[in-house]
């Protein structure tokens, strides 16, 4: 298991340096510079020139390349060209915003798509079995960002049930986030007010982000489930007399959920895309909303950074689902 | 970095939340209650009033920015020895009283007693001068353009300048006589310099507040980053409002601060936050979470007055206009320059293009600043007479090359492409034959424009500051790549003017100077727009600034 695991880890170095490469020349292929950007139609040549040349922008690729590698080694990603502050500080200020969220939408997706999935393959062929395939079609088709909109449109705006920008309502003072996980921080400080406001900002963004990873946490639920209902063990379990509780638990869903987890696992990449997406609409402070940010502000530091970390945190959570998997799946077990 | 500190906390935080969400996850519920969203602070004039701006600021002391969000809030937080009318562009005193000038080269300030920065040290002639001597000394990333950016345009450069393509400094020195009085010396004879003052850019600090935090930049690779905790924990000022936290990514608070000078903020809570999207900084201002935002969106001004919302008007300083290059032929023909004016259907592109309200402009600077000519050569639409102009210049089928940008917007052109269609056939209507060039904005077109590459282009200009010289100065005081052409009687006007100290003769050599520039027609100014602010239907007291100088203490709640 150790030797799989440094194996797995030590492919990572090479998946990395490629990734790094191409961010690298992909980042630079985009259209302006960090120098106009800053200053508009302001900028004179000589200024664009002098900025370049503080910026190391005019040596050639190869070397900013060197450099740019040297530093991220060291975790220094360099300092953004949006905030002014170094990048690894914005990731650490701004990731608890997307985890929160993240872990709010898994939960979301996990909690209500696998009873669905595990009800419609129980029911195969009736009208909730037609209903949750329909539905998990149009959850897997419809854009977030369309989706993200209409949510916000309706139960923000329109009828006032949430709130729709930010993570927590701005005109609330003295609120301490010691953690920076808002939800947390209202627990720890005591301030239940906070705690509530931070999970009411939660709520629409989650929905809009889950409706991915739910429909196919669904769809593949079914599909596992009606796969082990056909088994022989599930059969004799039953025809033994067990009761379906204990067939359900012990048999059916022991066995369906092997595959689930695999999925749940790759939804994280899903996640990271939907969450630029829905962070933006709903004006949420988190990594999504600012790689996003970034591309507009020519902020090359942030988008090689975040998107590399991110990149990096993908290949990390495969190797955790692959090693879990593993675990639960005495057949697949490596020795 | 006080956020590497909380690395650890956040991983905690995580590994917490991660054990509440695997005990059931039961706070992810959609249940909901109707009006939870509502803030638990009381109404009235105690509700914190809530500004959407549409980036984070960078950094809050204005010496370092030049990006109008950042001086948004840093307007409410400082001020400058001069400042501006509410609402206009008139220079009023500020910190300083008075100031007068008998050579233009050496400026004396009255300043007002009894003025204390927020952190209760005393503002007066020794602090006044240290701020412009810590300006003038400024080292390393400080002088990158990025970051001082006024301070060079304004006061060219440095003490000892460490890029060989920084200009001098017209900037001399500040002398204190007494605890109210200070004299600025400069280079050269100067009257626009004290306009210019009026940037939150110029504002006062705390010397002893500098001090303590620190003001330190740093060129770290690719961008400046301020490193002094002055500019991003702890500013202090002179303003109406202090500085309470800037929680990143969230939002800024400030305090109405109560040994204010004057007249002392009527809410007492004010708070920034950063919406990117435009779409949403409205919704959020439908459901009542902000009070206000700039840059409302045309299309969404009646919808907003229709639910009940205020919209404001602002008479945005700036000018689109068509710049001529007169190195190239047959642009350094007049007859073809005019011809060009006559084409174009200026009223009819303004009315159909622009949002309501926005005027045609008839030359370089908007009519809110003095020194307007309301007597220029105007050249009404009139395509016969461009035909005889094109026949009387000698020019066989004139070709233009005609430049439009890609992939931007701006306040005076907000729609580069569809200006460009109007203009195109406007110009072939008249028997123009136009070759169309198109470029990304950056770096390409302004790279072609600056540089004298482009033959006739779409541009224009948002004003720094209220003054002519802010305009017709920057584009016409010397020679300049752009328009290529050298008139000495423009020049010299225009020097003249920057000169004079004597308002009312001031007034008159930039009016003469409007005559000449459009009589000479270097370019072909269309527009001045305007652009909307968005209000919460209980506020009261705003006053939209053309500068977006707005002053937030002055807002009180109906």
């Amino acid at each position: 298991m150790l030797r799989f695991i440094v194996r797995r880890l030590l492919v990572l170095v090479p998946v990395l340096l490629g990734l790094s490469i191409a961010l690298f020349a992909w980042v630079r292929a985009l259209p302006g510079s960090p120098a106009q950007a800053l200053l508009g139609e302001r900028a004179t040549q000589a200024q664009i020139e002098m900025i370049n040349r503080q910026m190391g922008l005019d040596q050639p690729l190869y070397e900013q390349y060197l450099r740019f590698l040297g530093k991220v080694v060291r975790l220094d990603f360099g300092t953004s060209v949006q905030t002014s502050q170094p990048v690894i500080d914005e990731m650490i200020r701004r990731f608890p915003a997307t985890f929160e969220l993240g872990v709010t939408a898994l939960l979301i997706a996990v909690v209500v798509g696998v009873p669905l999935g595990y009800f419609a393959a129980r029911r195969n062929g009736t009208w909730l079995d037609s209903a949750t395939i329909t539905g998990s079609l149009i959850g897997i088709t419809i854009p977030v960002f369309f989706l993200a909109y209409m949510l916000k449109y309706v139960f923000a705006v329109k009828l006032g049930w949430f709130p729709n920008t930010g993570r927590q309502e701005a005109r609330m003072l003295d609120v301490e986030h010691p953690t920076g996980f808002y939800v947390l921080d209202g627990l720890v400080t005591g301030n239940m007010a906070a705690f509530w406001d931070a999970i009411l900002h939660l709520v629409l963004p989650a929905i809009a982000l889950a409706t991915i990873p739910l429909a196919i946490i669904a769809r593949i639920t079914r599909a596992a489930v009606l796969d082990v209902l056909n088994e022989d063990y599930v059969r004799t379990a039953e025809s033994k007399g067990l009761t379906s509780g204990v067939v359900t638990r012990r048999h059916v869903l022991r066995n369906a959920l092997l595959p689930v987890t695999t999925v749940i696992g790759l939804q994280f990449g899903l996640l990271m895309s939907g969450a630029i997406l829905t962070e933006t609409v709903f004006a949420f402070p988190g990594v999504g909303k600012f790689v996003a940010d970034a591309i507009p502000t020519r902020d090359y530091p942030s988008l090689q950074g975040f998107i590399l970390v991110i990149a990096t945190l993908f290949v990390l959570i495969n190797l955790v689902v692959d090693v879990a998997y593993g675990l639960i799946d005495p057949r697949v077990r490596v020795r | 970095m006080e956020a590497r500190k909380r690395l650890s906390a956040v991983a905690v935080g995580g590994a917490m939340l991660l054990a509440v969400a695997a005990c059931g996850g039961g706070g992810t519920g959609t249940s909901s209650t109707p009006g939870a969203t509502q803030p638990p602070a009381a109404g009235g004039s105690d509700k914190a009033f809530v500004w959407a701006l549409s980036a984070e600021p960078k950094a809050l002391d204005g010496a370092y920015v030049s990006d109008g969000e950042s001086l948004r809030v840093i307007r409410q937080m400082f001020e400058g020895l001069v400042g501006t009318k509410p609402g206009s562009t008139e220079v009023v005193p500020a910190l300083a009283t008075k100031w007068e000038s008998t050579d233009g080269t050496n400026w004396t300030f009255t300043l007002k007693q009894g003025v204390k920065f927020h952190d209760g040290t005393d503002f007066n002639a020794e602090a006044a001068c240290w701020n412009f001597e810590r300006w003038y000394n400024f080292k390393g990333a400080q002088q990158n353009p990025a970051v001082s950016y006024y301070w060079y345009t304004v006061f060219g450069g440095y003490a000892k300048n460490e890029d060989a393509s920084l200009a001098p400094s017209s900037y001399k020195g500040c002398k204190a006589e007494g605890t109210d009085k200070i004299t600025i010396s400069l280079a050269a004879p100067s009257a626009s310099f004290i306009a210019a003052l009026s940037l939150p850019s110029f504002s006062m600090v705390s010397p002893a507040a500098i001090q303590k935090s620190g003001d330190a930049v740093e060129m770290k690779g690719d961008a400046p980053e301020f490193t002094g905790k002055f500019a991003t924990e702890a500013p202090v000022g002179t303003g109406p409002y202090k500085f309470v936290s800037w929680q990143r990514g969230d939002r800024v608070t400030l305090q109405a601060f109560d040994g204010y000078h004057g007249e002392k903020a009527k809410i007492k809570d004010l708070i920034f936050r950063a919406i990117s999207d435009a779409p949403a900084r409205r919704q959020a201002l439908e459901s009542g979470e902000i009070d206000g935002f700039d840059q409302v969106e045309p299309a969404d001004v009646d919808t907003l007055k229709g639910a009940g919302f205020q919209v404001q008007e602002r008479s945005a300083l700036n000018v689109g206009y068509i710049g001529f290059n007169q190195k190239m032929a047959p642009l350094d023909n007049p007859k073809i320059r005019q011809a060009i004016a006559y084409a174009i259907n200026r009223e009819a592109l303004v009315q159909a293009k622009y949002p309501a309200g926005s005027r045609v402009a008839t030359q370089f600077m908007p009519p809110e600043l003095t020194g307007y000519n309301e007597g220029v050569t105007t050249y009404g639409y009139d395509v016969n007479k461009a035909k005889q102009l094109i026949a009387e210049s000698g020019v066989a089928n004139p070709t233009i090359e005609l430049w439009y940008p890609t992939g931007v917007t701006r306040p005076y052109m907000p729609d580069p492409k569809a200006n460009f269609e109007a203009f195109k056939a406007d110009l072939e209507a008249a028997g123009f034959k136009v070759t169309v060039k198109s470029a990304r904005w950056t770096p390409e077109y302004l790279d072609a424009v600056d540089n004298g590459k482009a033959m006739v282009y779409m541009i224009g200009w948002n004003a720094d500051f209220a003054d002519a010289d802010n305009f017709v100065g920057t584009f016409f005081q010397q020679f300049n790549k752009r328009f290529g052409f050298e008139n000495k009687e423009i020049f010299d006007k225009l020097n003249a003017a920057e000169q004079e100290t004597d308002a009312a003769k001031r007034t008159t050599l930039y009016q003469e100077a409007n005559k000449l520039i459009m009589d000479f027609l270097p370019g072909l100014p269309y527009v001045h727009n305007k652009s909307f602010v968005g209000l919460g239907k209980d506020v009261q007291g705003f006053l939209t600034d053309p500068l977006s100088n707005e002053n937030f203490s002055l807002v009180s709640r109906g």
